[in-house]
């Protein structure tokens, strides 16, 4: 365990433990950044679908980031999970029909992520048998079997048609969704994600973080000082897939539909991008790369709706051939130029 | 059944001739390219407007998606792809993700997002019938030029100097390099050759499978099989690995059997499930020796 290394030297202990204190602490750009995607709700409550629409997506790309910035894992199939989230979530909204537990929004989540989980631990043991290549086939591979599961299982999943009869109930049993007030399901995906946020940065900045830091850097190296590498990428696997299914769980209950789109590959290619595009291994890059994500995609598609795709892969080239470290690389350096000091969080 | 197998076999030779360049280049830069389908979309296209536009046949579409496909691929690797040898896989997927996205626009712009149509040249028409069988000219004649290829292939990799070259590099570059082999010379060269074959063999397939410009995407994932099952130490454990596909694809798209009053049709998940078990098991291949590094 990094902990008790850290424990060995006489000192050791404070000097790690204000270590981590200093980098738990909130920065006032983060504050500012709540509060702004807070207040959004308030100032364009007309634009809330979108909006809905960005945190849904940085909450998928937040899970992503946990499994490809923290533990590493390069996966082309995280889409699995944020499909298979919505479906759980849609499946339980329509047997409950509006009312009861089934239907209650707060325990959709909690199911999907149960189950999203669940699976994302079981996969998790294929995933790490290879190395990248291979790990990437796999990911894509259980990606397709599920997409084709639910194709098959039209009995169940609706099919080609999606799933109808979607009717999430009363959210904590006290508002009602409401088409008419998108905002309402704005902050209700905001305040998910918002406290799912807070949880994965804790998660992150405690020795269980650190450690996946240490296997990510190197591996073989992290093994010797005593961190048992397996076990930790299963957990941050298994969180990343948890974190997946609450965010297809979210895109279910707010648009009370859910269709086979939900498990198609350009979900999981479009929330690496995302990914990528924010700055991986950083958490806020996923927010960051998202919204910046939904406004590219409203402004190119406005202009070219079929040639959308092109002007994405010109971004991807040039973002691999040109920027290191996606928006929050760029961010992180102009903080800490004016800051004075080193890395964000 | 016999129609099955000998569709089956015809399309497993066209995803080898597809697939080849792709596992040779891995298994010797480590080099994940997800954009090689964009390289036989290429061939295809390249072929369907010599055809459409020139009213040349066939014939003449092949040598040429094979060269400007190889000469594609040269520059690509030159300007490009070069500066993401050392790179991590991530970059290296989103890399040739983007160029795959960028393709896929690209030729619905200038070609138009319908299924290309083509016309197998005259003397290929029509069907032959061999001992109560009737088999396709067609596919009869991808089946023989593919294993001339294949054998082709097989000879110049074992018989000559640049074959044994680049089975060491394929080896242990490293220890190929120590042996004043240019590796980066064999990489480039290697790298153009497999455009060229996947470019050749978009152009053959064009008839066969539809050329549309969803095909980089929609064969990416027949491409990692390939190389899943075969391995990439070897160009035979592709070969099989493609032909087993090619039947197995098309026997799924024939059969499908009743399971509990569903009738299931088992196709792509079969397909799937296989890639799964044999990454899982045997993660250098059905056929491929385990790597030596």
């Amino acid at each position: 365990m990094i902990d008790t290394a850290l424990h060995a030297t006489t000192g050791g202990e404070s000097r790690a433990m204000a270590w981590f204190a200093e980098r738990a602490k909130w920065r006032w750009p983060e504050f500012a950044l709540w509060i702004a995607a807070f207040a959004l709700a308030f100032v364009f409550p007309s634009r809330s679908a979108l909006f809905n629409e960005v945190a849904i997506l940085a909450l998928f790309a937040l899970s992503l980031d946990i499994v490809l910035g923290y533990a590493g894992i390069v996966s082309l199939g995280h889409g699995a999970f944020f499909g298979l989230g919505a479906y759980v979530a849609g499946l339980l909204a329509k047997a409950g029909g509006g009312a009861g537990l089934y239907s209650d929004p707060t325990f959709g989540l909690l199911v999907a992520a149960a189950v999203c989980g669940f699976v994302g631990y079981l996969t998790s043991f294929l995933v790490l048998r290879g190395a990248d290549l291979t790990r990437l086939m796999v990911t894509l591979g259980v990606a397709l079997i599920f997409a084709e599961l639910a194709n098959r299982m039209a009995w169940l999943t609706g099919g080609a048609d999606g799933l109808q009869g979607v009717l999430p109930g009363k959210i904590l049993g006290l508002v009602e969704f409401n088409f008419m007030h998108p905002e309402y399901a704005y902050l209700y995906s905001l305040s998910v994600l918002f406290i799912l946020f807070i949880v994965a940065r804790k998660v992150i900045n405690s020795p269980f973080g650190v450690s996946l830091r240490a296997i990510k850097g190197n591996a073989l190296r992290a093994g010797a000082i005593g961190i048992n590498v397996n076990r930790r990428l299963n957990g941050a696997y298994t969180m990343g897939a948890a974190y997946a299914g609450v965010a297809g769980a979210l895109l279910a209950q707010t648009t009370a539909f859910v269709s086979l789109d939900v498990l198609e590959f350009h979900r999981s290619a479009d929330v690496m991008l995302i990914v990528i595009f924010g700055g991986v291994g950083t958490l806020y890059g996923a927010i960051v790369g998202a919204a910046a994500f939904k406004l590219l995609y409203d402004l190119l598609a406005a202009a070219t709706p079929q040639y959308w795709q092109f002007w994405l892969g010109l971004i991807l080239v040039l973002l691999v051939l040109f920027v290191r470290g996606g928006i929050m690389g760029l961010v992180s350096g102009l903080y800490a130029r004016m800051t004075g000091k080193g890395e964000t969080p | 059944m016999l129609t099955v197998l000998f569709d089956g076999i015809a399309y497993g030779m066209l995803l080898f001739v597809l697939a080849v360049g792709l596992s040779v280049t891995l298994g010797l830069m480590n080099f994940i390219n997800l954009a090689h389908g964009a390289f036989a979309m290429a061939g295809g296209y390249i072929a369907v407007v010599m055809m459409q536009r020139f009213g040349l046949s066939l014939f003449w579409g092949l040598p040429v998606a094979f060269l400007v496909t190889a000469a594609l691929g040269a520059f690509l690797e030159r300007t490009l792809y070069v500066r993401l040898y050392d790179k991590p896989h991530l970059e290296q997927v989103m890399f040739t993700i983007g160029l795959v996205f960028m393709s896929v626009a690209g030729v619905d712009y200038f070609m138009g997002a319908s299924p290309q149509i083509v016309d197998v040249p005259q003397s290929l028409d029509g069907n032959i019938d061999f001992g109560g069988v009737s088999l396709n000219k067609y596919r009869l004649f991808v089946i023989a030029f593919c294993a001339v290829l294949t054998l082709a292939l097989q000879l110049g990799l074992s018989k000559t100097r640049f074959g044994s070259r680049l089975r060491a590099a394929v080896d242990d570059s490293r220890v190929a390099r120590g042996l004043g082999i240019n590796v980066t010379t064999i990489f480039a060269l290697t790298f153009a050759f497999g455009s060229g074959l996947a470019g050749l063999g978009g152009a053959l397939g064009a008839a066969i499978f539809s050329l549309d410009p969803q095909f980089p995407l929609k064969f990416m994932i027949y491409f990692l099989v390939v190389i899943a099952v075969g391995g990439t130490t070897t160009i035979t454990g592709p070969f099989f690995a493609s032909i087993l596909l090619g039947v197995a694809d098309v026997a799924g798209k024939y059969y499908t059997p009743t399971i509990a009053g569903h009738q299931i049709q088992i196709g792509g998940f079969v397909i799937y499930t296989i890639m799964v078990l044999v990454l899982i098991f045997r993660p250098q291949g059905l056929f491929g020796r385990a790597p030596g590094k």
